[in-house]
C-alpha cells in the first residue's frame, strides 16, 4: 500500500498503516497532537474542525472530522497551528478577531478563523455564505463578521503559500487515477463503496461506526471532475464539487446556483460532489430537483458499458436506484437553457439545512399559455420525484391565477409526503402547494422572499 | 483604573492560535481509558434481561459496569438523590445510561457501548405535560400556589377579559464544547478535570462515589467551551464514572459525549405550557392576572424546583401586578431531565405575561407598548441610591418591594434611537402594499432578578497570592466558560493594586485553592467573586499600605498604589519593588476573600421575601418579516439599550448582550426539539437541530448600554449580564407574532418556537382561514 503523503503545515508529512477511513480530526488531535481543531459534532455540521486544504485547484475550508486521510494525499493541510507564521507571527484573522472581541468560550474559533483565513486567501468577501458552516453558541456572530471584515484587507501573510512541489509524484493510494482504471476495478469490486467528498460516507464512519468494506476514493479521477460544454448543455462530470458546479451554473441558471449557495455549507460545497448528490438517492438532496426540473440527463458506466437515461429515472424508490452492482455515476448532463426555473428551499434555517420541502419548477409560456412544464420536488417522497399531475393540470391552460389554484389539488395525487423532525405531512403539502403560488407570484413581479427585504 | 474598559478576553490569543485548552486537549498517559455508555432505548420499563456478553468481548474492552459494580453512591443528581449513575432495574428515559463500558480508546468504548443485548418489560410512558397531569406524576406533590391580593375577584369585576394558553418549546444548550472529564489516580483519593460550572458539586458527587471524604478529591477546570446551564449538573455521570475508574482500575480515564450521545443523554431547558386569564380596563391595565405555568421536568427532579420558582418569580416581568395568582405544576415525565439553562426559568416566566402584553393589546385594539407602559412599574427618582419614600411602594407578586426600576426611561430612550414609532408606521404602509410578505415589530422590555433563589449558594471565595516580583496569582471560585469573568475578576484584582491586568495571573478554577464554592451560574459570576476577589486584594494591599506607611513614618492612607506604582511619603517605586520590600519586612502576602451577598431573604414555600439583591434591566425591539405562503421569516433589524450598571468592561458587556439575544431568539424560532411517540429525541444532532447560524443575526444590529450605575452596592456598582439579555429574544417572538396579526384580523396564537411551520399556522388562524 502506498503511503499518503501531503504537507501538514508546510511541512511534508507521510502515513502509512492507518485505516483508509481514519478520519483527519482523529488522527490530527490523537496520532499528532495537534489539538487545536476541535470536535465539535463529528458530522460535518458545525465547523469546529474546519482545515484549510490547497491544490492544484486552489484553496478550500473542509471539515476534518468527515475528512478521510487519503483524501489529503498529495494535497497542503493547514491546521489552526499553521495559522502562525513561523516566527510566531500572527495572522490577520487572529489579531481581528481579538481585537473585535469575536471569540467568547473560543472552542468555535479554532474553526472560525480557518474558514475566514481561507475566505482572506481567496479575497471571498460573501462573509455570511463563507461563515455558514461555521456555528457559535456564545457571540451572536456579529464581532465575528467585524473581524472578517476588518481582516479583509490585509495582505495575505506570505506563509499561506504552499509548496506543493515538496511532495512526491507517487499515486494516490486507494485511488484510481482515471475513469478507465476505476470502472475496470468497479466492475471487479462491485461491493466496494465509492467515496467521492465523503460528506455523507463520513457519517456512516463516524456516527453509524460502521466498518466499511473495500473502499475506492475517486478524487484522483481528475477526468471525472471536469464541466464540459457539450450540444445543448453541459456535461458535469460526477466528481465536480458542489462549489464547482455552483460558480458553473451562476450565470447560465442562477436559480439553480442560488439553490447551490444554500447546498449545506462552504466546507461541505467544497468536498460533496455533484456524483455523490445524485448517487447515493436521497429523497432529500437539494441538486436532484433542480436537475429534474431542468431535463437533466444521467450517464451511467459499468466496466466499458454506458448508458444514458432521464435523471428522474434513476430514482426508483426510497433506498432504490437504477444502478446496477459495479455501476457508478459518471456524468450528468445540465441543459443549455431553463428561463423559467426557479428553486425554493425550504428548511428550518436558512443556511446549512436540509430541506423540509425543496421545490423547482422550470414552466414555459407560449404567450398567454402554458407550453410546457417541470416540476419535480425533494421532501415530498421517498425519492426526488416530478409532479406529473400538476404538471399536466398546468400544461396547455392559460397562464392565470384560476389555472394555479385549479391545478394544487392535483399536488396530493402526486404526493404523500411524511411527518418527520423537519415538517409535519400536512406542512409539506400546504406549503408544497403554495411554492407554485410563490411561482406564479414571482413572474407576476410580487416580492416573495423574506431573504431580499431589508429593514 | 483597569475596570470600566473595554479589555479583550483574557484567553483571546488562546483561542485563535488553537492553543486555549480544554479537557478534550489535555494530554494524556499511555494508559488512559476511555468510556462511553449504553444507553435505555426505551421510555420507561423494567430491564428483564441484560446480557453484556458481546460488550465484554469487543476489541479493546478494559471492563464492563452495571449499577451493581458500583462500590458506593450511585448517585448523580445534585438535588434529591433520584438519579443513579447507571440505572437500577427501571429505566425512566430514553437515553439513560445503564452500563459503563471502560476501554483502550474513545472509538471502542463507543462501538461496545451500542452492543449490549437489552430486553425490557415495557411500562406506559409519561411524555407529555398532559400525560403527567392526568397521572397526577408531579415533583412536590401538589401545584405551588403564590398570591398577591385577590386575582380571581379583580378578573370578575374588569370591564374585559383576555385569556389563552400556549406552548413553549425547550432548548438544547449546544455549547460547542461536548461533556468531558478526565481523571487521574492520586495518592489518597482522585484529581478530576471537569467540563463544569460547578466545580464543588463535581467533588461532591464524586466523593460519595468512591466513599471518600471531599478532600481526597480536588477538582479543576481552567475554561469550557460554552455552558448555558449545562454544565451545572450535567457533567456529574462523566467525573463521576472517570473517578471511578482512576479510582477502582489505578488508571486515568477519560470521557466525552459523542455530540449524539450528549443530546440525547442530558436534560436541555424546561418546555412549558403557559395559560393566562387578565382582567384589564379599557387603556390594557391590568387589573388582575392568574398564570398556570406547567413545566415538563422530565424523569428527575434536578434544579427542576428552582427553575419553575423562577419562572413563577418573572411572570411579572416588568410589570406592577396588583392583584396575581400564580400556579406551577412540576410535571414528572419519561424524558431527559431538564436542567439550567441560561435564565433558569425565568425566559419561561417572562415570555408568559409579554404574550399576555400582545394578545389583550390585540384584543383590545391597542398598541401593544402602550399596554406594556401602561402596566409598567414606577420608575424611582434616585434608582442609584438613596431611600424611597412610603408612598412610592410597589411589590412584586412574591411582595418584594421594587426599588431600582427604570424601564419608564430606559424605553423612552430606546424608542427614540430605534425609530420605534416612525418605523412601526412605515412597517403598516409596507405591509399594505406587499399581498406575500409581512412585516413586524415589537418592543420588549426585560427585568431579572439577580441572586440565587437558594439563599446561601450566594456566596464566595477567593485566593489571592502577591509574589516577591510584584506579580499577581488569581484564584477565585467562579469558572470561565466564555463569558469573560475571569477577565472581568483580574481587572478587579488590577484595580486594587493599581496595577496593569498582565500582572495578573489567571489560573483554573480549583477545589484544593477556593472550597465550597458555588455554581458559576444565576449570572452572578463576577457580582460574587468579584467582590471576594476584592476583598482579598485589599486586604494585602492593607497590609502592604501598613508596612510601607510605618516604613516612611506615614500613615497608610497616604500610601497610594497608581499605573504600576505605590506612591508613599514623597518617595515612588514599582509596585515590584513594594513587593519585595513587604517580603523583607516579613509581610504576609497572601490571603482569601469572601463575599455573601447583603440583604436577601426568601420563603420559596410562601412565595415572600427579597429573592433578589437587585434586578438587571433592559429593552429591545426587533422588526422581522415573514412569508406568509411559508411562514419562513427572518429578523431584519434589532436596537437594543441594556442595563449593566456601571459596567466591569463595556466590551464584554456588549457581546454578552449580542450573544444572548441571538440565543434567545434561536429558543422561539428554529430551535425545535422533537421526540416521537415512543420518546424518543428525534432532534440530536446539528443536522436537525438548528441553532442560529450567521446569516440568522440581524443585518442591523445596535446594542448599546444604559448608562447608570447600580443602586446596590455591587462590585464598582456594575449589574449582573449572563442571562437578562436572553430575554430580548422575546422581542423576535413578538414581532413575528405583530407579522401574522398584520395578515388578518383574528389574533395569531403564535406558539413557540416559531418555526416556519408555526408561523404559518399563525398566519392562517389571524386570517381565519382553516387549519
Amino acid at each position: 500500500m502506498n503511503e499518503i503523503a501531503f504537507l501538514l503545515n508546510g511541512t511534508p508529512v507521510t502515513v502509512s498503516g492507518e485505516s483508509p477511513t481514519r478520519t483527519l480530526l482523529d488522527w490530527l488531535r490523537e496520532v499528532r497532537g495537534l489539538t487545536g481543531t476541535k470536535e465539535g459534532c463529528n458530522e460535518g455540521d458545525c465547523g469546529a474542525c474546519t482545515v484549510m486544504v490547497t491544490d492544484a485547484g486552489g484553496t478550500r475550508a473542509l471539515n476534518a472530522c468527515i475528512l478521510f486521510l487519503p483524501q489529503l494525499h498529495g494535497k497542503a493541510l493547514r491546521t489552526v497551528e499553521g495559522l502562525t507564521g513561523p516566527k510566531g507571527e500572527v495572522h490577520p484573522v487572529q489579531i481581528a478577531m481579538v481585537e473585535k472581541h469575536g471569540s467568547q468560550c473560543g472552542f468555535c474559533t479554532p474553526g472560525f478563523v480557518m474558514s475566514m483565513a481561507v475566505a482572506q486567501k481567496n479575497g471571498a468577501s460573501d462573509f455570511d455564505d463563507q461563515l455558514a458552516g461555521n456555528l457559535c453558541r456564545c457571540t451572536g456572530y456579529a464581532p465575528i463578521i467585524r473581524a472578517a471584515e476588518a481582516a479583509a484587507t490585509a495582505p495575505v501573510p506570505d506563509w499561506m503559500n504552499e509548496n506543493l512541489g515538496a511532495l512526491n509524484g507517487d499515486a494516490a493510494p486507494f485511488a484510481p487515477a482515471t475513469s478507465d482504471a476505476l470502472a475496470e476495478w468497479y466492475e471487479s469490486h462491485p461491493d466496494a463503496v465509492l467515496v467521492a467528498g465523503a460528506t455523507d460516507v463520513g457519517l456512516w464512519v463516524t456516527k453509524q461506526l460502521r466498518d466499511l468494506p473495500e473502499v475506492a476514493f475517486l478524487h484522483a479521477c481528475t477526468d471525472l471532475q471536469k464541466i464540459e460544454k457539450v450540444m445543448g448543455g453541459w456535461r458535469v462530470g460526477a466528481g465536480v464539487t458542489i462549489a464547482a458546479l455552483r460558480r458553473a451554473m451562476a450565470d447560465p441558471h442562477p436559480a439553480f446556483a442560488e439553490l447551490l449557495r444554500r447546498f449545506a455549507s462552504e466546507q461541505v460545497r467544497g468536498a460533496a460532489t455533484i456524483g455523490g448528490n445524485i448517487a447515493n438517492g436521497s429523497p432529500i438532496g437539494d441538486a436532484p430537483p433542480a436537475l429534474i426540473a431542468m431535463g437533466a440527463r444521467l450517464h451511467l458506466r459499468k466496466g466499458t458499458t454506458r448508458r444514458e437515461i432521464a435523471l428522474e429515472d434513476f430514482f426508483l424508490d426510497y433506498g432504490k436506484q437504477d444502478r446496477a452492482k459495479g455501476e457508478f455515476v459518471e456524468a450528468v448532463t445540465i441543459p443549455d437553457t431553463a428561463p423559467g426555473l426557479a428553486c425554493y428551499k425550504l428548511s428550518k434555517r436558512f443556511d446549512q439545512d436540509i430541506s423540509a420541502v425543496c421545490g423547482c419548477f422550470d414552466i414555459e409560456l407560449n404567450g398567454s399559455k402554458v407550453e410546457n412544464a417541470r416540476i419535480a420536488f425533494g421532501g415530498m417522497a421517498g425519492i426526488p420525484k416530478r409532479a406529473s399531475a400538476v404538471e399536466a393540470a398546468l400544461t396547455g391552460r392559460d397562464w392565470t391565477l384560476a389555472t394555479i389554484e385549479a391545478a394544487l389539488p392535483a399536488f396530493a395525487t402526486d404526493f404523500t409526503p411524511l411527518t418527520d423532525m423537519r415538517a409535519s405531512a400536512a406542512y409539506r403539502l400546504e406549503t408544497a402547494q403554495n411554492m407554485l403560488l410563490r411561482y406564479f407570484h414571482e413572474r407576476s413581479g410580487s416580492a416573495v422572499s423574506v431573504l431580499e427585504v431589508e429593514a | 483604573m483597569s475596570v470600566a474598559k473595554p479589555v479583550t478576553h483574557d484567553s483571546g490569543h488562546l483561542h485563535v492560535s488553537g492553543t486555549a485548552r480544554y479537557i478534550d486537549d489535555v494530554p494524556l498517559p499511555a494508559n488512559t481509558a476511555h468510556l462511553a455508555f449504553g444507553l435505555s432505548t426505551v421510555a420507561h420499563g423494567e430491564i428483564a434481561s441484560l446480557d453484556l456478553s458481546a460488550v465484554r468481548a469487543a476489541p479493546g474492552v478494559i471492563a464492563v459496569w452495571t449499577a451493581d459494580d458500583l462500590p458506593f453512591a450511585n448517585d448523580v443528581s445534585p438535588s434529591i438523590h433520584d438519579e443513579p449513575l447507571l440505572a437500577t432495574g427501571t429505566v425512566h428515559y430514553v437515553g439513560q445510561p445503564i452500563f459503563l463500558v471502560i476501554a483502550d480508546s474513545h472509538l471502542a468504548a463507543r462501538k461496545a457501548a451500542r452492543m449490549g443485548r437489552i430486553q425490557y418489560k415495557e411500562r406506559p410512558a409519561l411524555l407529555t405535560v398532559d400525560d403527567a397531569m392526568a397521572a397526577g406524576s408531579r415533583f412536590e406533590g401538589g401545584p405551588v400556589i403564590w398570591t398577591k391580593g385577590d386575582a380571581a375577584k379583580a378578573i370578575a369585576g374588569a370591564p374585559r377579559v383576555v385569556e389563552g394558553r400556549f406552548e413553549m418549546g425547550g432548548q438544547e444548550h449546544f455549547y460547542l464544547e461536548g461533556q468531558a472529564a478526565l481523571a487521574m489516580p492520586a495518592e489518597g483519593g482522585v484529581i478530576v478535570q471537569s467540563s463544569t460550572q460547578h466545580p464543588t458539586e463535581i467533588q461532591h458527587k464524586v466523593a460519595e462515589a468512591i466513599g471518600l471524604p471531599m478532600n481526597a478529591v480536588r477538582v479543576e477546570i481552567r475554561r469550557m467551551g460554552g455552558g448555558f446551564g449545562g454544565k451545572e449538573s450535567q457533567g456529574n455521570a462523566l467525573a463521576v464514572s472517570c473517578a471511578l475508574v482512576a479510582r477502582l482500575l489505578g488508571r486515568p480515564a477519560k470521557m466525552r459525549y459523542d455530540r449524539d450521545d450528549d443530546m440525547v443523554i442530558t436534560g436541555k431547558r424546561h418546555d412549558f405550557r403557559i395559560e393566562y386569564r387578565a382582567g384589564v380596563d379599557d387603556t390594557g391595565r391590568i387589573l388582575g392576572i392568574e398564570f398556570l405555568q406547567l413545566a415538563r421536568c422530565g424523569w428527575a427532579m434536578d434544579l427542576s424546583l428552582p427553575v419553575a420558582d423562577r419562572a413563577m418569580l418573572h411572570s411579572d416581568n416588568a410589570y406592577n401586578l396588583e392583584h396575581v395568582r400564580i400556579e406551577s405544576h412540576r410535571l414528572k415525565t419519561n424524558t431527559q431531565s431538564a436542567t439550567a439553562y441560561r435564565g433558569f426559568g425565568g425566559p419561561q416566566g417572562m415570555l408568559g405575561i409579554e404574550r399576555a402584553m400582545d394578545h389583550i393589546a390585540h384584543q383590545l385594539g391597542l398598541e401593544p407598548l402602550a399596554v406594556r407602559k401602561a402596566n409598567f412599574y414606577a420608575d424611582m427618582p434616585d434608582a442609584s441610591g438613596g431611600s424611597i419614600s412610603a408612598n412610592k411602594k410597589q411589590t412584586t407578586p412574591y411582595h418584594m418591594e421594587v426599588e431600582d426600576f427604570i424601564l419608564n426611561g430606559l424605553v423612552a430612550k430606546l424608542e427614540a434611537s430605534a425609530e420605534f414609532a416612525s418605523r412601526k408606521a412605515a412597517i403598516a404602509r409596507w405591509n399594505a402594499e406587499n399581498a406575500i410578505l409581512k412585516k413586524g415589530i415589537s418592543l420588549t422590555p426585560v427585568k431579572f432578578g439577580i441572586s440565587f433563589t437558594l439563599t446561601h449558594l450566594n456566596q464566595a471565595g477567593a485566593l489571592v497570592h502577591v509574589y516577591s516580583d510584584g506579580s499577581i496569582h488569581l484564584n477565585h471560585g467562579g469558572t470561565e466558560m466564555g463569558q469573560g469573568l475571569f477577565r472581568k475578576v483580574s481587572q478587579v484584582a488590577a484595580a486594587s493594586f493599581g496595577v496593569d491586568v498582565s500582572s495578573i495571573a489567571i489560573t483554573a478554577t480549583d477545589t484544593a485553592k477556593v472550597p465550597n464554592t458555588s455554581a458559576t451560574a444565576a449570572s452572578s459570576g463576577s457580582d460574587l467573586n468579584g467582590m471576594a476577589v476584592k476583598a482579598a486584594c485589599d486586604t494585602i494591599r492593607d497590609r502592604m499600605a501598613d508596612y510601607l506607611a510605618r516604613e516612611h513614618q506615614t500613615v497608610p492612607a497616604k500610601v497610594h498604589f497608581e499605573e504600576g506604582k505605590v506612591f508613599v511619603g514623597g518617595e515612588e517605586m514599582t509596585f515590584a519593588e513594594a513587593a519585595a520590600r513587604c517580603y523583607m519586612g516579613r509581610v504576609s502576602l497572601s490571603s482569601t476573600g469572601f463575599y455573601a451577598t447583603p440583604k436577601i431573604t426568601w420563603d420559596r414555600k410562601a412565595g415572600r421575601g427579597r429573592p433578589f439583591y437587585y434586578f438587571s434591566y433592559g429593552a429591545a425591539v426587533s422588526e422581522v418579516v415573514i412569508d406568509t405562503l411559508t411562514g419562513e421569516n427572518r429578523i431584519l433589524r434589532a436596537d437594543i439599550l441594556h442595563d449593566a450598571g456601571a459596567s466591569l468592561n463595556p466590551a464584554l458587556d456588549i457581546g454578552q448582550v449580542e450573544g444572548a439575544y441571538v440565543q434567545g431568539a434561536g429558543w422561539l424560532t428554529t430551535e425545535e426539539l422533537v421526540w416521537d411517540d415512543k420518546g424518543r429525541l428525534r432532534t440530536h444532532a446539528p443536522s436537525t437541530y438548528k441553532i442560529p447560524a450567521c446569516s440568522d443575526r440581524p443585518r442591523i444590529f445596535n446594542v448599546a448600554l444604559w448608562d447608570g450605575a447600580n443602586r446596590e452596592e455591587t462590585i464598582y456598582r456594575s449589574k449582573a449580564v449572563g442571562e437578562p439579555p436572553f430575554m430580548h429574544g422575546i422581542s423576535v417572538f413578538s414581532a413575528l407574532s405583530d407579522a401574522c396579526a398584520a395578515c388578518g384580523p383574528n389574533y395569531p396564537d403564535l406558539q413557540a418556537p416559531a418555526t416556519a411551520e408555526a408561523v404559518l399556522a399563525a398566519v392562517k388562524r389571524a386570517r381565519g382561514t382553516k387549519q
